[in-house]
């Protein structure tokens, strides 16, 4: 049970001329800082005493929520579990302390262990070359579609501006292709979630010429393998475009198939999800972006260092503990544990497209569409029994969207727990459906008001104290 | 359930015009506005912009998911709806009564291209 006091704000906590900390005694006489660098009046910073600033953050802390806490099933964020060997390994003191300044002949081993990285990526991928500059998977998409705009450059093909992209992708797909300077154009799903074929081959016939690249995901945002890639890359290759493979959903592959024998030139792959390290809450990520032999030469410098080197440790770390044999196991056990999942739920959840899964798969809300009972509140409903929520209202596709990624780690026990709790909210939803709308009721904070919270969001604490002397 | 509101043409992004004379008033439909779900932002153009039939003239942005306005008609933007930037959420208590843009039409022939009620309901339970 958290103390209610300790709860305030840190700013609220704050007792004028209160120190946590004692400085020694100045030896070396006083220095006057110039008029003009000096500030016209104190920092507003808070003031509290050492034990109160522990108790203030420790009881924040035993309000979050992550992987090492409970099941978290975030659909197309591939929340593994970081193994703690990953940690340790990252924290070596001759890893962590190193400086990106540091001269060339004193990083060998870190630098060493990025060529290996980059080996080990290259034999899961099929690809021959990784850049490891970009921060993360969207950083990794712009550095990859760079790639592609500067290939098509070079051979003087300027037209070349326009990049295909299912309606299921990922946002961030049509963002990176906006922010590289490209224009988009949207290819349609077919009813069973994969990409329309004849409709991509209109646009082909239509703009063969000046499209530079399609960006896929395989399997795609539905969790759905895409089985016409060779026939997509036939086609794209045959008007001169390159096929770029989004890494997001990288998870289920590995082990099972390559991007590189599937005609993929360009790729990006999220280490922080598919490679376990912890990430979520804004990172940290990495997104190195692979290419087949002959475009590493048109890699853009994205950034002056080689991205987190952290993130690269921890990867690595993964790849070598379960080695070339495990790792074919991650694919297949993700793949089961999604389909466990979802046969067992199917009876009273909606699902759109029946059928084997991927790694992850998307319900349209509950059967029962009677009950007023929608996504939102089945989401928020399972806060209450200990379980983060699924992503929610992605894809676009459907308008209830409910997507489950339950990743190899878990457990049947895990699983089976989950079943049960979702099962349970469905019953509830019949029975007494007010408390499902009204949920979470066992959380710190119960529902939000999300409305409010996008047109009149307050975030500091000044800002805070103003409203309340406006009320 | 979704209202539908008769004499009105819509588009397949699920846009409506309402034609008086040269006129055109926009929004989206009270299908969209269920879809969405509650409105927190309408990104408008400026009066005097220019509107093309097809593309994007703005976005609505929900608590779901931020969706771009795409025009059913091309031609001159005469009027925008000012009370949308204080209370976006008029979209969701009447999406009919609240229209985002006036437009004054450039080529009314475009208005064929578009849905009658019938055609567009059917569009709906697709």
């Amino acid at each position: 049970m958290n103390n209610r006091l300790y709860g305030n704000l840190i700013f609220e906590l704050s007792k004028e001329g209160r120190k946590g900390y004692s400085l020694p005694k100045n030896n070396f006489g006083r220095y006057e800082v110039p008029a003009s660098m000096r500030r016209s009046e104190d920092a507003r910073l808070p003031e509290c005493d050492e034990l109160t600033v522990v108790r203030h953050y420790t009881n924040l802390s035993n309000n979050n929520f992550g992987v090492d806490t409970g099941f978290y099933p975030l659909g197309s964020c591939t929340m593994k579990y970081n193994p703690k060997i990953n940690e340790e390994m990252a924290a070596q003191p001759q890893f962590q302390n190193l400086h990106p300044e540091q001269p060339a002949k004193t990083t060998q081993g870190a630098l060493a262990l990025v060529a290996l990285l980059e080996k080990s990526l290259c034999e899961l991928t099929g690809l021959a070359h990784f850049t490891f500059k970009p921060y993360a998977g969207a950083h990794g998409e712009l550095t990859g579609l760079m790639t592609i705009d500067n290939y098509h450059r070079s051979r003087g093909d300027l037209a070349r501006k326009k990049v295909i992209v299912p309606d299921s992708a990922h946002g961030t797909n049509p963002a990176s292709a906006a922010v590289c300077g490209l224009e988009i154009i949207e290819v349609k799903s077919l009813a069973d979630g994969t990409v329309d074929f004849d409709d991509l081959q209109r646009i082909c016939s239509v703009s063969g010429d000046s499209i530079a690249a399609m960006m896929m995901t395989n399997p795609n945002t539905l969790g759905l393998f895409e089985t016409r890639i060779p026939e997509i890359a036939k086609l794209i290759h045959g008007c001169g475009g390159l096929m770029y493979y989004d890494g997001a959903n990288l998870n289920p592959m590995l082990g099972a198939c390559r991007p590189g024998d599937m005609g993929f030139d360009v790729m990006h792959i999220n280490l922080h999800k598919t490679f376990s390290t912890p990430h979520g809450g804004g990172g940290p990520g990495a997104g190195p972006v692979g290419v087949r032999e002959g475009l590493q030469e048109f890699f853009p410098c994205v950034s002056p260092y080689h991205g987190n080197f952290g993130v690269m440790m921890r990867a690595y770390a993964y790849i070598l503990s379960l080695g070339r044999e495990n790792i074919k196991e991650v694919g297949p056990l993700a793949v089961l544990n999604a389909n466990y999942i979802k046969e067992s739920l199917k009876d009273v959840y909606e699902l759109p497209i029946d059928g084997l899964c991927c790694h992850e798969f998307v319900f349209d809300g509950l059967k029962d569409k009677s009950t007023g009972v929608t996504t939102m509140d089945v989401a928020k409903r399972l806060l209450d029994y200990g379980y983060h929520a699924p992503t929610i209202y992605f894809p676009l596709l459907f308008h209830e969207s409910l997507m489950v990624e339950p990743t190899e780690n878990e457990s049947k026990e895990t699983l089976d727990g989950f079943i049960a709790v979702m099962r349970q909210i469905a019953e509830e939803a019949k029975t007494d459906p007010d408390k499902v709308k009204s949920a979470p009721h066992n959380t710190p904070i119960g529902r939000v008001d999300d409305v409010l919270a996008a047109k009149h969001p307050i975030v500091t604490f000044r800002q805070m104290k103003n409203e309340r002397m406006k009320e | 359930m979704a209202k539908f509101e008769e004499g009105l043409r819509y588009s397949e992004s699920h846009e409506y015009i309402r034609v008086e004379g040269e006129y055109g008033y926009v929004g989206i439909s009270d299908y969209a506005q269920h879809a969405l779900g509650n409105v927190v932002y309408v990104d408008m153009p400026d009066v005097d912009d220019e509107v093309t039939a097809g593309e994007e003239f703005g976005a609505v942005e929900s608590v779901k998911a931020a969706s771009d306005l795409i025009s059913p008609v091309s031609g001159t933007v005469v009027e925008v709806n000012e009370a949308l930037e204080d209370k976006p959420e008029l979209l969701n208590e009447d999406a009919f009564g609240n229209w985002i843009i006036k437009v004054q039409l450039s080529d009314p022939s475009e208005l064929d291209a578009l849905m009658d009620v019938e055609a567009y309901k059917a569009h709906c339970a697709e």
